[in-house]
């Protein structure tokens, strides 16, 4: 088990959760940073990237994939450290106020505090409205995502989606794979053209089958996948015996276990005290797209404020005794940990 | 010309709910409904990046056709029928007076 000590936990890497580790910096404060995602910035790295942001003040115009390399840049003094890829699951609360956070992995993260700053949550696989779908979930032949394409050597493999990850998976996996079908509800591939023109290639080729016009609309096994059936958008269906269904369908945000941690919650989003961004259970606090609160903006500069105010709170709380004084960067630069 | 216009969510099949949406804010059919209390995500918040706010027309006046960046992102999606659209790509116009929609399921 990876087991990491810290003062605060932030939960979630994006624009929000990167400047909470430099306000902590500021306050001589150490952050490790875990996120659902394999990297960090959140929506900006994960959705739009080459986007153009136009409310960071002092940032006319900023890519939003920009914005996050420059907080990075921007945190590097503070050498936080991150766990990538993994979901925080639960966390303890232990005698002395401090915390026990674990991931999905196991990983253990040992805090003063917990910054939960986890936009709109953790992103989840998409997943097709299929009867039993979840009986295959969990190593038995239903698979959301590629994390070790050996894990498809040698199979019968049916990938289902018309977006990049499917036709970029279809062409990685066609070289892995005994056999590899992909299906395709639409007779035309708008992801890449150079992606489409490959995984067209590989048809002609003999090296995948390609059903257009077509949904995965059933899976049978028993306990483990031995197959689908693939329907046609004319209504005729056909079983197709398949090892894994690798169904590709975009991610989707959700609230996720934070949701039972029991923290007041009004309309999937935890509730917070303004004053420092502190939520019902003392040393766990909630900023930016998480949070509610009267007046509550959405936007990641009031997340950038949230944050500032919360280090404030966190200080508070891991060092009830020591009386904080406000210092300008101006004034005495950036400090290191 | 009408400065607001009714566009109607149907929340189950034959009960309809009304919205009145501005035609002068350059609002989208996504704001319009979110600020009408409707639990949509619109995680890229309108960029038809994301596919959070999911609708499909069921009646009313016909649209302008859907983007290519549209389309892509709702062929990505598991669930696509004729009416599909993505509702923060649908401007509010004079011209939607009487659209009729439904927020798609985003689960399975």
């Amino acid at each position: 088990m990876n087991s990491v000590s810290t003062d605060i936990c932030i939960i979630g890497a994006g624009p929000v959760g990167l400047f909470a580790v430099f306000e902590a910096g500021l306050l001589k404060l150490r952050c490790h940073v875990v996120d659902a995602l394999p990297q960090v910035g959140g929506q900006l790295s994960e959705i739009y990237p080459k986007k153009p942001i136009y409310d960071i003040p002092g940032f006319p115009e900023v890519l939003a994939g920009d914005l996050v390399q420059n907080l990075m840049r921007q945190i590097e003094p503070f050498h936080p450290t991150f766990t990538l890829g993994e979901r925080v699951e639960g966390y303890e609360k232990l005698e002395d106020g401090s915390f026990r956070v674990t991931t999905i992995d196991g990983t253990e993260i040992l805090c003063k505090a917990i910054a939960i700053a986890g936009g709109l949550g953790s992103f989840e696989p998409r997943k097709p409205a299929i009867d039993s779908l979840a009986d295959f979930e969990g190593g038995k032949g239903v698979y959301y995502m590629v994390r070790d394409p050996e894990t498809f050597r040698d199979q019968r493999l049916v990938i289902a989606g018309g977006g990049d990850s499917a036709l970029d998976w279809t062409i990685f996996l066609a070289d892995v794979a005994k056999e590899v079908t992909l299906v395709h509800r639409g007779t035309t591939f708008r992801g890449a053209a150079d992606s489409a023109e490959k995984v067209k290639n590989l048809h002609e080729a003999g090296k995948v089958k390609l059903v257009l016009s077509s949904n995965v609309t059933h899976v049978h096994g028993n306990g483990q996948l031995h197959g689908v059936t693939i329907t046609a958008n004319d209504g005729t269906a056909a079983q197709v015996e398949a090892d894994s269904f690798i169904p590709l369908f975009g991610l989707t945000p959700k609230l996720g276990p934070i949701g039972e941690w029991g923290l007041e919650l009004e309309d999937d989003a935890v509730k917070v005290n303004t004053v420092d961004y502190s939520t019902s259970e003392p040393g766990i606090f909630a900023i930016g797209d998480i949070n509610t609160y009267p007046g509550k903006l959405k936007l990641i500069l009031c997340g950038f404020h949230e944050a500032a105010l919360m280090c404030q709170g966190a200080f508070k709380y891991i060092n009830p005794d020591k009386k904080y004084v406000l210092k300008y960067t101006t004034v005495n630069g950036v400090p290191t940990l | 010309m009408t400065d607001e216009v009714r566009v109607y969510v149907e929340e189950a099949p034959g009960q309809r709910r009304e919205v009145v949406a501005p035609t002068d804010m350059g609002l989208s059919l996504m704001e319009i409904m979110k600020a009408d209390g409707y639990d949509i995500q619109a995680t890229c918040g309108g960029m038809a990046l994301c596919g959070t706010c999911h609708v499909e027309v069921l009646a009313g006046p016909e649209l302008p056709e859907p983007s290519d960046d549209e389309l892509a992102m709702l062929e990505s999606l598991p669930v696509m029928t004729q009416g599909s659209r993505l509702s923060c790509q649908i401007r509010i116009t004079p011209r939607l007076d009487g659209l009729v929609v439904r927020l798609m399921p985003q689960d399975a």
